[in-house]
């Protein structure tokens, strides 16, 4: 299955994905990598880059899922992450897809 | 209330001062995130799965309609416009920027408050009886002490990196409210033979992965050695306690593996070998600051509208019965507003129910306001005729759960919603229990029930001392809750036992009414409670009506 990389940007702590553009905030725009080595070599490569030019803290790799057609993390930490608290539908990124 | 003098006031500014340079070394990439950490944690600021949260400290849980105003200020101005109001009495905000915490110390600060030792390996908020000053038990007020503690114990230069964390709470009637014997110390104020008050002293209390129930080491404590004595445990700990393991550096680690003789018989020989003269609390400064905590003046008020009120409208009644807690003034109550709604996020508060809080409070609460550790507000000083507007301006606000104390008033961490460290989603579980028994007549039925729930091992929902507690765990990938029984954070405090396996999430709530329907089978009667009944009964009972009908995943 494919991943993704993640991180929280330095300013706002606001979750942002690794994409060709650069740094994004939701998940349907990151770029998504084959398998696990190519995410973990985008993760030293670029990812560490950026963290170490202080623009983002914590960058991580993680798995993807594919469920009804839409690409979601596989583990549910990084669902909520991706998505927002499930208790306040309102807030963070689901907010502004819904 | 204690109001800030010069040097407090200094203090703070310059701690925000020194916080707002470090803000800016780190985005402008001077510092890196493993140099700024540090700092940051000791300004209460964390990065959590959605956003940074800032911790802000309510010292021993009281505060006024203007700090209150201020807190639904810096919800909307810089937050998401509500807050949590948590387990150690403080408040969380979910969604600040790095960029914008100096400016919400600023503000905090011209209140009066900050954010300092809510997080890293210090002397954390001091905890005290939510009913502190108004409860008609009290022996005396724990705030003053309290107070005392906070200020000694602020950027203290011996005891700022400790192995860990540090808790302390106090109490000041012999029921107990602030669970003194689940914190680092616990301090209860009691009174010996001569008459005199002073301090039983717990120590080794706490929950997280290894919960232990504190020991008493000194019958009674001379209020004038509180600070020598906190010195002289705090020492020893920071001296003995473990350094080598995280999970093995809180000094509840230190008293099991050392044993309560040798605890007892160190921290009594630190105690005695200290330069008192340097650390031993003059009886005027204790006067001092017990000044700013003398109760209002209260008016003689009657109670015909309450009773009333009362006797024409159930609703208000049941309010009443759960929410108004009796006062040691005649005419008065202390009134608990519910931060559980049913179906709510237990602790949320928006920004206009701050408002709202503040306001009554102002108008009849003697502008005090308290957090409880159980995620609650209190007017602590209502005058029961003022109660029926009270309520009806509550009610119109959402703020006027009649569930204070029954199964509905769960205590719940952020969880997985929101926390980085959790395993499993802790509010979703609340609010699934909330909704299955409600407020209303079954949940007076069953009575008196401690619901607490965490979303890790860490143990900040308190699962361990709820009557009933629930852990939310994750198992291949999964989120499992397992169940314990028989806790308590009172006076008889005890840690639960765990049921067997755990649950799924879809399965826990039906597992917990399987707990409460067996409960009201085997009472004795309605006066028998969930915890007097379990203590009787044990675990059998429970186990059986568990797993006879579901097996529970194993975990």
């Amino acid at each position: 299955m494919s991943y993704a990389i993640s991180a929280n940007r330095l300013r706002d702590g606001v979750v942002v994905f690794l994409s060709p553009a650069g740094w994004v905030e939701h998940l349907a725009d990151a770029e998504r990598f084959p398998d696990k080595a190519a995410a973990e070599a985008a993760l030293e490569a670029r990812a560490r880059a950026d963290e170490k030019r202080n623009l983002l803290v914590d960058p991580t790799a993680f798995e993807l899922r594919e469920a009804g057609g839409r690409i979601e993390a596989a583990h549910i930490r990084e669902a909520i992450r991706a998505n927002g608290p499930t208790v306040r539908p309102d807030l963070g990124k689901q907010a502004v897809a819904n | 209330m204690y109001r800030y003098d010069e040097f407090d006031a200094g203090f703070v500014a310059d701690r925000v001062a020194a916080f707002r340079e470090q803000v800016g070394r780190r985005l402008s990439g001077e510092m890196t995130e493993e140099q700024f950490r540090p700092h940051r944690l000791m300004n209460g600021l964390y990065l959590q799965l959605h956003a940074y949260m800032l911790r802000v400290a309510i010292p021993y849980g009281t505060l006024n309609s203007r700090q209150m105003r201020k807190l639904a200020h810096i919800a909307r101005r810089y937050d998401k416009g509500y807050g949590h109001f948590t387990t150690r009495q403080n408040l969380q905000y979910n969604w600040p920027t790095l960029a914008d915490t100096p400016a919400i110390l600023d503000e905090l600060a011209s209140v009066e408050m900050h954010a300092i030792q809510t997080s890293g390996n210090c002397i954390r908020n001091v905890t005290a009886d939510h009913f502190a000053g108004a409860a008609g038990d009290e022996i005396e007020d724990p705030r003053p002490y309290a107070e005392i503690l906070r200020q000694w114990s602020s950027i203290h230069p011996e005891f700022s990196f400790l192995p860990r964390k540090f808790k302390i709470a106090v109490t000041g009637a012999p029921k107990d409210r602030a669970a003194v014997q689940t914190h680092d110390i616990g301090y209860q104020i009691v009174r010996n033979e001569a008459g005199e008050t002073g301090f039983a002293v717990y120590v080794g209390g706490g929950q997280g992965r290894t919960p232990m129930v504190a020991v008493k080491i000194r019958e009674f404590l001379a209020k004038e050695d509180l600070l020598a004595y906190t010195q002289a445990i705090v020492r020893v700990y920071n001296l003995e306690g473990r350094r080598d393991n995280k999970y093995k550096a809180r000094i509840k680690i230190l008293v099991h593996e050392k044993g309560l003789e040798w605890m007892t018989q160190s921290v009594e020989a630190e105690f005695a070998a200290a330069a008192r003269e340097f650390i031993e609390l003059p009886s005027a400064e204790i006067e001092r600051i017990k000044a700013y905590f003398a109760p209002p003046t209260f008016a003689a008020r009657g109670t015909d509208g309450y009773k009333a009120r009362r006797q024409t409208d159930p609703r208000f009644a049941a309010f009443a019965a759960t929410n108004i807690m009796a006062h040691r003034q005649p005419g008065y109550g202390s009134l608990t507003i519910s931060l559980k709604p049913i179906g709510g996020i237990p602790g949320d508060a928006s920004a206009e129910q701050m408002d709202v809080v503040a306001e009554l409070a102002e108008r009849y609460g003697h502008d005090e306001i308290r957090v409880s550790h159980e995620q609650n507000l209190i007017l602590p000083h209502v005058a029961l005729d003022d109660v029926p507007t009270v309520y009806d301006v509550l009610r119109v606000n959402g703020l006027a759960t009649a569930n204070a104390g029954l199964i509905s008033d769960i205590i719940a961490c952020p969880g997985l919603d929101y926390c980085s460290l959790a395993t499993a989603r802790s509010i979703p579980v609340a609010q699934r229990i909330s909704e299955r028994f409600g407020e209303g007549e079954r949940a007076r039925e069953i009575g008196e029930l401690k619901i607490k729930i965490s979303g890790c091992i860490n143990a900040c929902g308190h699962h361990h001392v709820g009557h009933i507690g629930i852990l939310g765990l994750e198992r291949k990938g999964v989120e499992t809750y397992q169940i314990t029984l028989g806790g308590s954070g009172d006076e008889t405090c005890s840690v639960g036992t765990i049921t067997g396996p755990g649950f799924l999430s879809e399965e826990v709530v039906d597992a917990i009414e399987r707990v409460v329907d067996r409960y009201l089978a085997v009472r004795t009667s309605k006066d028998e409670d969930f915890l007097t009944a379990y203590r009787r009964v044990g675990m059998a009972p429970f186990k059986d009506a568990l797993y006879e009908t579901n097996r529970g995943a194993d975990i």
